[in-house]
């Protein structure tokens, strides 16, 4: 139940990337360029999605923890602390996204077009990620913003449950 | 400002929302898609299974729309092979570095108002705008 949940999840937000235009790179370069052809879409993409969340993640947190998975939420701890090493990530996350128009999400899921400057970008970027992740080894003790890492016990924890409601009678 | 989409743009916002909210909503977690992807590219044990769903879920909503609307999918990449891998390691080396991309940062961190979120956000747009600024006026959009 939990595992479709997610991946029903995962196909809304492709649906939704597709959908505002963020899957065309020439969209995105397009904000990012606001001395030529200005093309705002990417503000109205952030502006319905934050505010959605903000309200969804106002509601979710009135609840001791998530529907379906036993424990706590697992939020990012660090919300107020900046170190220089996280705004060298950000620039040059920035310079690849202004150079290309392409971030993690959309090339996923343009991915499926089969497109080779995707496909080439993709596998750059998972070479790119695997290479970091290999050389900061402190990675696997830290918790990303973006939702990798700790508190994997919590899941293990719901997957026993699960196994277990299964075998009772 | 012609390729203004102000109404498709917000409608898959509003969608983009909801599939982050219903994630931690029911799972807990944080939809950063730089991290659920790279945790699946430095794997742990028993922790790749509800990554590999949700990067299932990504995979296959874009299928869906080449059956549905395949025309949100059609766009042209015209950046050289030298220049897309070099944008691509940076994004990847990027995202971890600065602990979560545009989803992460953008919709989740913004989302519950975190400083942190907003600083990393203010500074990967400001360094996407140089470049793209760069790139098309002063290189002619060729590189």
């Amino acid at each position: 139940m939990m595992h479709l949940v997610i991946f029903l999840c995962g196909f809304l937000f492709s649906i939704g990337l597709a959908l505002s235009g963020m899957t065309q790179p020439s969209k995105v370069v397009g904000f990012l360029d606001f001395v030529g052809n200005w093309d705002p879409s990417l503000i109205m993409v952030m502006a319905g999605a934050v505010f959605v969340y903000f309200v969804g993640q106002r509601i979710t947190m009135m609840r001791d923890g998530p529907k379906l998975v036993p424990g706590g939420f697992q939020l990012p701890t660090r919300t107020a602390d900046f170190d220089t090493s996280m705004i060298v990530g950000n620039v040059l996350f920035g310079i690849g996204w202004g150079l290309v128009g392409f971030c993690p999400g959309p090339a996923i899921t343009a991915s499926v077009t089969g497109n080779p400057a995707v496909l080439i970008f993709l596998v750059s970027m998972a070479v790119g990620m695997y290479i970091y992740g290999a050389i900061d080894t402190r990675l696997s003790a830290r918790e990303p913003d973006g939702g990798a890492g700790l508190h994997e016990h919590a899941m293990l924890v719901a997957l026993a449950e699960e196994e277990k409601r299964h075998h009772l009678p | 400002m012609e390729n203004f989409t102000p109404i498709a743009s917000l409608s898959g916002g509003v969608l983009l929302g909801i599939a982050s909210a219903a994630l931690l909503f029911f799972v807990g977690r944080i939809a950063g898609i730089s991290g659920i992807f790279g945790g699946l590219l430095n794997a742990k044990q028993d922790d790749t299974l509800w990554r590999a769903m949700f990067i299932g879920g990504l995979l296959a909503g874009g299928v869906a729309i080449l059956f549905v609307k395949p025309d949100l999918l059609s766009f042209e990449v015209d950046r050289s092979t030298a220049s897309i891998i070099v944008a691509g390691l940076l994004v990847g080396i990027g995202a971890r570095l600065g602990n979560g991309c545009t989803s992460g940062h953008g919709i989740c961190g913004i989302g519950r108002l975190s400083p942190r979120s907003m600083i990393a956000v203010a500074t990967f747009m400001t360094a996407g705008a140089v470049t793209a600024i760069v790139v098309n006026h002063l290189l002619g959009g060729r590189i």
